[in-house]
């Protein structure tokens, strides 16, 4: 088990790929480890591809090369099929999609996310679902993102609004769930 | 006390410049710079920090603005985008003859790729143009420590100190520690002293001798020499020469393949240290790394050896992704690399949102003067470009002068074509109005909408002069824009909903019509962009679109000619669908079918 990680974060503008960016580096700096992120601004917001780089470790550079990432959670199907080229081959890829994905270079979970957030009725929240889904398949590569800590920042982030935490941790916890009983 | 927080590189900048005694921050904002400012408030805030944060009309003013404080004798700074120092370019070359008292620093954010700017110019080269030295953070950690450096330089030498990130340094986060700030607030003291504050150009000359004795000092200044970062210094055979987020890059990858070449960072760019170009005339072969253009490397003294931009060794276009970094460091080193096999999809085109009021505003104008010539600006309304009715986007400002420019060309034509201009609310303000003036004395036959949405909303949704709230969000005076653009001498002014689109596309039908005989006439757009408004306000006014199942035979017009993000063909059915996750409720889609078949729920 290494505490360096290489993570790609992908989705399209407005579906939260920073939310969670900044929760798993948060995982990362309860730890003590070093942290680099970097994000997209600007135009692509606007419902354009966003990626996010999360690199734990002795870093100085906030990119990932391509072919060198240990996983990617891809928040759409497409985000798979655009960005999966970061990976190094055995790498983890967690995807929102219905369907199962193919892609024998790489080691492809499949959950449906946005079924599980509409469920919950919070469609806005698949990202959350997908973050949940991660960690159950991260459980045995890595150590750095324990649920508990998780749980402990999206408890201090919505301080104010504790039914909004409960909502985000149960949704968090269903996307673990998802994971166990594929 | 744990003190560690991941924070973004401009909030690491601001942090630097507070730590340091900055008591004067303005900005216009501007991808990556924004966030700049906006985390000088919040530091603020959170530290009761007695300082003065201003976001200003555009990057000329937050400029004069700031310098003026730094001739008080203050540490003074300002934010803004590469591209913002070009409309800055006045005040900056001016302000490095006479200098300042207290530090000041000028922060331009440059984009390479580009990701969100019209050029990928390198303001390092205005530095070297305007003759102030300018120094090239690799992270938000240096960003922070640079900022300590900058304010010390100058206040060393009397002169402004240019601040480049690019985006990877502005747009990272890093854990980082953060303390809290203590500030010994200094007393603003001016000197006056007209022959340096407001020399004639007799006296220009001389500052001008006295500007390069400067310059010649700092190319050896202590603080900022090169680095020495991996390996040892040799005086022959190959070296490295690296800067800013390729200096970071560069490290990763020489300590990956444990290569032995000597690696130098170069903090302060211009100007180069003069020992330090004596140092590289040693090596045979050095390498240069550095974005976007070959500033370093053209001050080194023997090009035959130098390897880098201005030589055609690395690509002058684009950004220096690491992997580009690490493919030409193998290059130079002579050893092997396997390129990975990357197969690049085309991207999803941005959009604006869906129940955006530009959206409804550009549909309008196709329809008011299908066969127009749609001149427009910069932010989110840039994207009117997916509905056919953005034909330029130059720079700030121009879509006015350039609707000038082409009834003027057209004016000899047999038949000239309707000119429409839309610009938004604070692209209006940061320098739409001198163009609007001179078009009201030239009486130019066009349309002005200015999309007003209260906000600056691509950069993350600053104030407006209009919106009557302050950067820090307290509440301050609101220029109003139908005021200003009835001093400017225009007689037509026309407000209106976007939202209620049949009114709205009469309204620009008279525009034009009006304006054939008398001159500009001007419409305000006004609807606040939804990313502004509280979910409450959002759900009072939400409308239920329903597709009328009967009706709708799928010929998917509404979906390619309003491309509302939340109207999409469902394949199996044949027939459009409303994404209700997406769907805002603005309603407007069902003015768009041309067979009514998206209905208002209750009226069906
Ligand atoms: S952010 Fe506001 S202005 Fe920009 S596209 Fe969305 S609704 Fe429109
Ligand atoms: S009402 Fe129509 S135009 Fe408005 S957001 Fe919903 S689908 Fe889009």
């Amino acid at each position: 088990m290494s505490n360096n990680q290489q993570i790609i974060i992908s989705g399209l503008g407005g579906q939260g790929v920073l939310f969670i960016t900044k929760l798993l580096a948060g995982a990362a700096m309860a730890d003590n480890l070093p942290v680099l992120t970097s994000e997209t601004h600007g135009m692509a917001q606007r419902g354009g591809n966003v990626i996010s780089y999360l690199k734990i470790g002795e870093f100085s550079g906030p990119l990932i090369r391509p072919a060198t990432a240990d996983a990617l959670i891809a928040l759409k199907p497409e985000s798979f099929a655009h960005h999966s080229y970061f990976l190094k081959p055995g790498g983890l890829a967690v995807v929102n999609s219905p369907n199962p994905v193919e892609d024998d270079r790489y080691r492809v979970c499949c959950g449906d996310a946005t079924a599980l957030a509409e469920k919950a009725g919070n469609v806005r929240s698949e990202n959350v679902a997908m973050l949940g889904f991660f960690l159950g398949a991260m459980k045995n590569d890595t150590h750095i993102f324990s649920p508990d800590s998780l749980a402990r920042m999206i408890k201090e982030k919505f301080q104010a609004k504790p039914a909004v935490a409960e909502n985000v941790l149960n949704l968090l916890g269903s996307g673990m769930q998802l994971f166990e009983k594929r | 006390m744990n003190t560690k927080r991941l924070i973004l590189g401009n909030e690491a900048l601001a942090y630097g410049l507070l730590k340091n005694g900055c008591q004067m921050a303005c900005a216009y904002p501007g991808t990556p710079s924004s966030e700049i400012l906006s985390a000088v408030v919040s530091l603020k805030k959170e530290m009761d920090l007695d300082i003065h944060a201003q976001w200003a009309v555009n990057e000329k003013v937050a400029f004069e603005t700031a310098y003026a404080g730094a001739q008080a004798g203050l540490r003074t700074a300002v934010a803004m985008k590469q591209v913002g120092l070009n409309v800055a370019a006045d005040p900056l070359m001016s302000s490095v003859y006479l200098g300042v008292k207290g530090g000041f620093l000028v922060i331009s954010a440059d984009d390479p790729g580009p990701h969100s700017s019209q050029t990928e110019q390198d303001s390092r080269l205005m530095a070297v143009m305007a003759k102030l030295p300018v120094l090239d953070p690799d992270s938000p950690g240096q960003a922070a420590e640079l900022a300590g450096i900058a304010f010390e330089l100058s206040e060393a030498f009397e002169i402004p100190v240019m601040l480049r990130p690019t985006t990877r340094v502005c747009h990272s986060r890093q854990s980082m520690d953060v303390e809290k700030i203590e500030m010994t607030r200094r007393e603003a003291a001016f000197d006056k002293n007209p022959g340096r504050w407001a020399a004639t150009p007799k006296f220009r000359l001389q500052l001008h001798k006295e500007l390069e004795a400067k310059l010649t000092k700092i190319a050896d200044y202590e603080p900022t020499r090169p680095r020495l970062v991996s390996g040892t210094a040799k005086g022959c055979g190959q070296a490295i020469v690296v800067a800013g987020v390729a200096a970071a890059n560069a490290r990763d990858i020489i300590k990956e393949r444990s290569l032995d070449i000597p690696v130098y960072q170069v903090v302060q760019p211009f100007p180069l240290h003069k020992e330090f170009i004596r140092q590289m005339n040693a090596y045979d072969e050095i390498l240069v790394l550095e974005e976007t253009w070959g500033v370093i490397e053209m001050q080194l003294a023997d090009k035959n050896r130098v390897k880098g931009k201005n030589t055609g060794f690395i690509s002058p276009v684009g950004e220096l992704l690491p992997e580009n970094v690490e493919e030409r460091i193998c290059a130079f080193a002579g050893v092997d690399y396997q390129a990975p096999q990357i197969t690049m999809l085309p991207g999803r085109r941005p959009t604006l949102c869906a129940g955006c009021p530009h959206r409804a505003s550009f549909y309008a104008i196709k329809k008011a003067a299908p066969k127009g010539i749609f001149t427009s600006d910069i932010g989110c309304y840039t994207l009117g470009c997916n509905l056919g009715a953005v034909d330029t986007v130059t720079c700030m400002g121009a879509g006015i002068s350039q609707a000038a420019g082409f009834t003027i060309a057209y004016a000899k034509n047999e038949k000239q074509p309707p000119v429409f201009s839309t610009i938004g609310d604070s692209t209006f303000f940061h320098s739409g109005i001198p163009g609007l003036i001179e078009t009201v004395t030239k009486k130019i036959p066009f349309v002005l909408v200015i999309l007003d949405n209260r906000t600056t909303a691509m950069t993350g949704h600053q104030p407006t002069p209009a919106s009557g709230r302050d950067a820090s969000g307290d509440s301050c005076i609101a220029v109003n824009i139908p005021a200003i653009v009835k001093g400017c001498g225009v007689n037509f002014i026309k407000i209106a909903d976007p939202y209620d689109l049949p009114a709205f596309i009469d309204i620009l039908k008279e525009a034009k019509a009006y304006c054939k005989e008398n001159g500009p006439a001007v419409v305000i757009a006004e609807h606040p962009c939804l990313l502004d408004m509280d979910r409450a306000e959002l759900k009072a006014s939400f409308k239920k679109v329903i597709v009328n199942k009967d009706i709708c035979d799928g010929c998917g017009y509404c979906v390619s000619h309003f491309e509302c993000p939340a109207l999409g063909l469902n394949n199996d059915t044949e027939q459009v669908c409303i994404d209700p996750g997406l769907c805002t409720g603005c309603a407007v889609c069902s003015f768009v079918c041309p067979k009514d078949a998206l209905v208002l729920e209750n009226q069906e």
